[in-house]
């Protein structure tokens, strides 16, 4: 009889099930990058520049498509709240979200790019009120699910605010005919001239309808004025600009606000002539509502600031102006101290109101402090009546609009169809420490060329330059891609036992857990770059 | 000289792979074709960097010679715990004698196959820090200084893991072993004592020495790459993570092995003929406490009380290292 070990054939150690060892187990998942988080369009920013990263424009642009119409006009005007987010601030620059997409949303236009209706025909029809970003956004997203979209503006061109709020130097306007042309190209239909009345009438032959009417009455403050002082208010100065005639502001100009719109007014009215912009703010710089790089960019401009000023009197030609200061809860109190200023002109530029008349007969519809509360859907008090954009209790910026449009079109496709509206799920947001930095390697953000100084204070050319094809690549590579998988092998080839399987065709992930052999040790998940993976207590 | 870092590709040369690579730009272990020399199924402990380690080095030989290898191994983990008789996780020829004659038994193997006139073929000796550094240092002596044409991996975890973790020539100063205890006024290892194996065999001028960890892979793979490019003794140190001997969680062996090299602790270089040619420097410099911290074996140097002197002492070792290879 042969002794009984070396009566055994060698075999692998394949045989050996080294699965049973795991008390924990790797899944790989998706969780909400701080883009998309803070996106108020609700894009996937992830997602796109996942497809630029490869250099795939095209497949790029598609998906903004899928949350925002205006991806080029985007790229200009958008305040880039994900920028903000972004977690490469944590270990260089934020990348230049906002950048690629002006890049991308450029190389539609140029390229022709187009998108199609691929839904059925619902046979309804909705109307939508206003054609500034939330209406259109809102046309776009019902027309693409197939119902028949009538958008009625009551101004002489569509855009609203987009073209009648936001000067021509940070949105050339043959880039938003551009993108509003695409839009009516679907089988939109735009009336323009077409004011509305009354709102309930205009619905009869429509099945549900959008309005979005936005906020274009500027707000006065009572300032005691002679007869001769010239007091202007800010968005009808800005409106003008899209007509024949331009204002006449005069040499010294005087604009009273501290938000963007104040910007926008003092650097529209250095490049009419002014010699001086002088923005009047009650406040001082850390508190002032309009963004940092506008106010930087108006302050290179030569547009002067007096802060901690309010006025008491305006003249001709000159106004009287109280000195301020900050108590101990950051409000400004008067000193008594008093000072001239000279100055041609006030523009008034202290917000906007909406002009709800169209609404006055219709019940049911609830306005707290001038403007329409709507509920979750988008709703208003009247069923089949939706409100979004500057109406509606938001923060008033283009990105919000669009994001409401959006949001709306979905909310009127579930309701025609007589289903209740759920919102999608949203996974975690991802934060830094979640990350593996260490993988990512260094690179700086790429800084968009800007005009030069004497053609930003003499002409409405646009400010700030794009990125060209390589410089967007390289941009859209400093991506982090948080929380999503961007196939960097690292799982597959740290695994001490090979138990992680490569998809020839990815799904939704592109890897797979080799259960049979995988020891839990934890590894592929710790040095994952992009936290794409979550260690599980294992079931028994 | 070593590789070419990859220009700017969201991870550069850091992760394992890319999509954005073109594939002959991927390292070995991105590859769904690599050898996978040590498959699944053993019985290394979870996390092991040893099975890491040493998949990362056979994997990237193999495609250097076009799979035309051999290895002799050691006595040690890597050998017990991928063949536990009659299973072996070995996907290539495979050969184990003794713990201390490893580089021996890789002389035979080159020298039986000179005489078929295989030189294509080519032989890998390989082992850990005790069969290596203790045990089999005179038998790698001999093998460097009569020329044979082999590549030695030592794959160096620090000390006697398979049998209990007893200290090695290889053990760092103040880490507590099953025979260095963390007791008395020097707790743990003493400082003073061990060798640095590379220096060793640098001092036989044979063509190739090289370090590496399993935490930086391309570089691993790039040294494999280039000792199987040339003819003769060469030696390449791999430092490997065991969370069981050094007492850290399983999912840090990459990250402690990380830290190993930012610190200035182990020091990357390759030398060539004696002479240093090339140091891989430090990116992100960390001070020692930062590695010695997560690991148990160094817990006394922090509690019940923090013992400064020593951790300044780790330091200090540190510090010349960096000064001595020129690692920032």
């Amino acid at each position: 009889m042969k002794p009984f070990a070396i009566t055994l054939d060698v075999g692998s150690s394949l045989a050996n099930k080294t699965g049973s060892w795991r008390t924990e187990v790797p899944r790989y998942v998706h969780r909400m990058p701080p883009c998309n988080d803070g996106c108020p369009a609700g894009e996937n920013c992830q997602q796109w520049l996942f497809h630029a990263e490869e250099g795939d424009y095209e497949a790029a642009w598609r998906q903004i498509m899928a949350d925002n119409p205006l991806p080029a006009v985007m790229g200009r005007v958008c305040y880039h709240p994900c920028e903000t987010a972004c977690n490469r601030t944590h270990l260089d620059e934020a990348v230049g979200i906002n950048a690629v997409e002006r890049f991308l949303g450029d190389e539609a236009i140029k390229r022709g790019w187009t998108v199609t209706v691929d839904a059925p025909d619902s046979g309804k029809r909705v109307l939508v009120v206003g054609a500034g970003p939330s209406g259109l956004s809102a046309a776009y997203h019902l027309r693409r699910l197939g119902h028949a979209v009538t958008i009625y503006d009551a101004g002489p061109a569509a855009g609203g605010m987009m073209r009648f709020g936001i000067p021509r130097y940070r949105l050339p306007r043959e880039i938003l005919d551009a993108e509003i042309q695409r839009i009516l190209d679907l089988g939109v239909e735009l009336q323009l001239n077409r004011t509305v009345t009354d709102i309930e009438e205009e619905m009869a032959g429509f099945d549900a309808a959008f309005l979005a009417v936005g906020a274009h009455i500027g707000k006065r403050a009572y300032i005691p004025a002679g007869s001769a002082a010239k007091v202007l208010d800010a968005v009808s100065v800005l409106r003008s600009m899209e007509g024949a005639e331009q204002p006449l502001l005069g040499r010294r100009v005087a604009v009273y606000g501290g938000g963007n719109t104040a910007m926008d007014v003092a650097r529209t009215a250095r490049r009419l002539g002014a010699e001086e912009a002088i923005v009047v703010y009650r406040r001082n710089r850390d508190r002032m509502p309009a963004h940092d790089f506008e106010v930087e960019e108006a302050l290179e401009e030569g547009v002067l600031v007096k802060w901690l000023s309010t006025i008491k009197h305006a003249d001709e030609g000159k106004l009287l102006i109280e000195k301020m200061e900050l108590d101990e809860s950051g409000f400004p109190q008067p000193t008594g101290e008093l000072e001239e200023l000279e100055a041609d002109s006030l523009v008034l530029a202290l917000g906007q109101e909406t002009d709800l008349s169209l609404l006055d007969s219709v019940a049911g519809i609830e306005v707290v402090d001038g403007v329409v509360q709507v509920d979750e859907r988008m709703m208003t008090g009247l069923p089949g009546l939706f409100a979004g954009g500057d109406m509606v209790p938001a923060e008033r910026t283009v990105t919000v609009g669009i994001g409401h449009g959006k949001l709306a079109a979905r909310c009127v496709d579930s309701w025609l169809r007589g289903e209740p509206w759920t919102h999608p799920p949203r996974p975690d947001v991802i934060a830094f420490e979640e990350l593996n930095p260490w993988y990512y390697a260094d690179a700086p953000k790429t800084v968009r060329p800007q005009l030069d100084m004497v053609r930003r204070q003499s002409t409405f050319d646009e400010v700030v330059g794009g990125l060209d094809e390589s410089n967007a690549l390289f941009e859209a590579r400093r991506c982090l891609s948080c929380g999503n998988c961007f196939a960097c092998d690292n799982c597959y080839g740290v695994c001490p036992d090979n138990a992680v399987i490569k998809l020839d065709e990815p799904g939704p992930y592109r890897y797979e857990i080799n259960l049979d052999y995988c020891k839990g040790c934890g590894l592929c998940a710790a040095e994952c770059p992009c936290g794409a993976i979550d260690m599980e207590q294992e079931t028994v | 000289m070593a590789r070419q870092p990859i220009k700017f590709f969201q991870v550069g040369s850091f992760a394992v792979g890319n999509r954005l690579l073109d594939p002959y730009e991927r390292s070995v272990q991105s590859d769904e074709r690599r050898s996978n020399t040590l498959t699944s199924g053993h019985r290394a402990c979870q996390g092991c960097g040893e099975a890491l380690g040493a998949r990362y080095v056979l994997d990237a030989a193999m495609r250097a010679t076009g799979n035309r290898l051999i290895a002799a191994n050691a006595t040690g983990c890597l050998e017990v715990f991928s063949t536990p008789y009659p299973e072996s996780s070995w996907q290539l020829p495979w050969v184990h004698s003794l713990f201390g004659n490893a580089p021996a038994v890789a002389t035979g193997v080159a020298a039986a196959l000179k005489v078929k006139g295989r030189t294509d073929v080519r032989v890998i000796g390989q082992g850990g820090d005790g069969g290596t550094v203790d045990i089999g240092l005179g038998c790698l002596s001999g093998m460097f200084e009569r020329g044979d044409d082999v590549l030695f991996v030592c794959y160096d975890n620090e000390a006697y893991m398979n049998t209990g973790v007893q200290r090695s020539g290889a053990t760092p100063p103040a880490a507590r072993t099953a025979t260095t205890q963390a007791v008395g006024d020097e707790p743990g290892n003493v400082f003073g004592q061990g060798k640095s194996a590379p220096l060793i065999a640098m001092a036989h001028e044979i063509p190739y020495v090289a370090t590496a960890t399993i935490a930086d892979l391309r570089d691993l793979e790039a040294k494999v790459e280039r000792a199987m490019d040339i003819r003769g003794p060469r030696y390449l140190h791999v430092l490997v993570t065991c969370p069981l001997g050094w007492g850290c969680a399983a999912d840090e062996s990459v990250k402690i092995a990380r830290l190993a090299t930012q610190t200035g602790l182990f020091p990357v270089f390759e030398a060539e003929h004696g002479d240093v040619v090339d140091v891989t420097k430090i990116r992100r410099l960390v001070p020692v406490e930062d590695y010695l911290q997560p690991q148990k074996r160094f817990a006394h140097l922090f509690s019940p009380e923090r013992r400064d002197d020593v951790i300044a002492a780790v330091q200090a070792r540190a510090d010349r290292n960096i000064e001595r290879f020129g690692l920032l």
